[in-house]
């Protein structure tokens, strides 16, 4: 069997003395779309943030289990947590723009990283931009504020500002929940452009959001993992009852 | 009964009264200023703001006092900007949520509210006497230094943690560090309330008499300081200096100075008010 981009293993996961994850395991496809579903408050999020070790700043927090990106631990002692977030980028819910100017927020993460040049710079806003689709829409107006976009704008700004540091990984906790039907359609849309190159995962509460884009599926519920499967697959036959009962709708 | 309680006619009650004390709290202001204006305005020239005092004080101009309290005031900015942000970014955003860390914050606030002649006290003890830096424009903008940290300390960490936590948190997940996060994605959007905070600090730390009595201010000095080491003339010290040490001046010579130490004050305040007013425009979040 061939091994995941991602492989997650047994992970427990504890705000305190709360357990937010219970055991998980699970397989994450390189250049695929893998969507986590489940109702409010199952962990989605907490799931997404050990990936990247978002969850490291949050005080009493405590994992157990591995998370294997690329074959190595990145819980394990030697792992650069600057490489690691360089590698695995996140994309907020609420779009989350810097209030500075469109090239500025493009720029900040090549500089902080030293991917380029100042000379060079301009390139790779123009690259990030081109890649979500933005370019033409704002190539003359690139010193203008970034909050001045739409909301749909800014998301795909955040989605250019990520992709300019050269990440591999892209995890996107419901990138599209504030956003109306037709901007989340565009984004769905990029979404499927984007995954030739990189490998995401998507957190969503919109059911119809991950059949359309994604190609694995995984249900979360009270931080178990309840079903993992090949999207077609979970959600015409699900092979468990809470699965079945979620994906249409008679939860609850 | 049911007319008395007219909720109408509350509102207008209610009205009325947090109108007169709002009046009494400006009153007062306006007074001051106003009989400043009216009685310090006839001295006020361009040689009583550029010449040196003559005979005893008695005429001539106050430019040594102006010339004295500026280098106070560039001297304080120099000492206690740099000191105020880096320990307000340590406190807000290296320190440990501990007992020391809550000690040094109440601490600071405290000092804030210490009377300013135990500064100057504190000034002479430390910087003119055991540092032996002398009475000097050196010991004093150190002293006013130090009265204003708490302030600019309390105002930067305000400012700082007024920085929403979305920026730090894109931040990190693109892979900065911790320093990079705070000198990149907090620290300028936190950077008008830090200033706007200092320059109200300074503010008042440039109409302060007592910190600087005994650490740079000299009584009569018809010349300006030629180093940091030189004492100098300020001018809240010769106000009072004009106001109760030397007999037979005239008024108007004290109205014009409190004029401009008045202007001086009120200068800098609108200054940290239109940084302030520029960049809440310009901030959405
Ligand atoms: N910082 C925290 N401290 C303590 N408990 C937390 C923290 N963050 C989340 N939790 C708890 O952990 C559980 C999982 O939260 P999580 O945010 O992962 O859920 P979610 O599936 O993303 O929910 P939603 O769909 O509402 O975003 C919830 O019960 C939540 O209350
Ligand atoms: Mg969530």
């Amino acid at each position: 069997m061939v091994e995941g981009k991602i492989e997650i293993r047994g992970l427990n996961f504890y705000y305190g003395t709360f357990q937010a994850l219970q055991d998980v395991t699970l397989r994450i496809r390189e250049r695929e779309i893998t969507a986590i579903i489940g109702p409010s408050g199952c962990g989605k999020s907490t799931l997404l943030r050990c990936l990247n070790r978002m969850n490291d700043l949050i005080k009493g927090a405590r994992i157990e289990g591995s998370v294997k990106i690329d074959g190595e631990d990145i819980y394990g002692s030697s792992v650069d947590l600057i490489r690691l977030r360089k590698k695995v980028g996140m994309v907020f819910q609420r779009p989350n723009p810097f209030p500075i100017s469109i090239f500025d927020n493009i720029a900040y993460g090549p500089a902080i990283h030293h991917l380029a040049s100042k000379q060079a710079l301009p390139d790779i806003v123009e690259r990030s931009l081109r890649a979500v689709g933005l370019w033409d829409e704002l190539k003359d107006r690139l010193s203008g504020s970034a909050l001045m976009l739409s909301g749909e704008q800014q998301q795909r700004l955040c989605i250019a500002r990520l992709i300019a540091v050269e990440p591999e990984i892209l995890l996107m906790d419901e990138p599209c929940s504030a956003l109306d039907p037709v901007a989340t359609a565009k984004i769905e849309k990029l979404m499927l452009e984007l995954k030739c190159r990189y490998t995401i995962v998507i957190v969503t509460h919109n059911m119809q959001q991950a059949a359309r884009v994604s190609d694995w599926a995984a249900y979360l519920y009270l931080g178990k993992l309840i079903e993992f499967g090949e999207t077609k697959m979970l959600f015409t036959t699900p092979k468990k009852r809470e699965t079945e009962d979620y994906i249409t709708g008679r939860f609850g | 009964m049911n007319q008395l309680m007219n909720p109408r006619r509350t509102e207008k009650i209610v009205f009325f009264f947090l109108l007169l004390s709002t009046l009494v709290v400006v009153l007062p202001v306006i007074l001051v200023v106003g009989i400043i204006v009216v009685r310090g305005s006839s001295v006020l020239s361009w040689e009583f703001l550029t010449a040196l005092p003559r005979m005893g004080m008695k005429a001539g101009g106050i430019f040594p006092a102006i010339f004295g309290t500026f280098c106070l005031v560039v001297g304080t900015v120099v000492f206690a900007l740099p000191v105020g942000i880096f320990s307000a970014i340590y406190l807000s955003e290296y320190s440990k949520r501990g007992r020391l860390t809550r000690l040094i914050e109440l601490a600071i606030v405290n000092l804030a509210g210490v009377p300013s002649v135990v500064y100057g006290l504190f000034g002479l003890g430390f910087f003119v006497v055991f540092l032996n830096f002398g009475a000097s424009i050196l010991a004093g903008s150190l002293t006013l230094a130090v009265m204003s940290l708490p302030v600019i300390i309390t105002a930067s960490r305000e400012a700082l943690q007024a920085v929403p936590k979305s920026f730090r948190e894109v931040s990190y997940s693109l892979g900065a560090t911790k320093w990079q996060t705070i000198r990149h994605a907090v620290l300028p959007h936190a950077l008008p309330g830090i200033l706007t905070g200092t320059i109200l600090s300074l503010s008042r730390a440039a109409g302060e008499t007592a910190p600087i009595l005994f650490t740079v201010a000299a009584f009569y000095l018809p010349k300006l300081p030629k180093s940091v080491f030189d004492q100098a003339m300020a001018l809240p010290y010769h106000l009072y200096v004009l106001s109760t040490q030397v007999p037979n001046v005239k008024l108007e010579l004290q109205y014009g100075t409190a004029l401009v130490l008045v202007a001086l004050a009120v200068l800098m305040n609108i200054v940290g008010i239109v940084i302030r007013s520029y960049f809440r425009t310009k901030k959405q979040w």
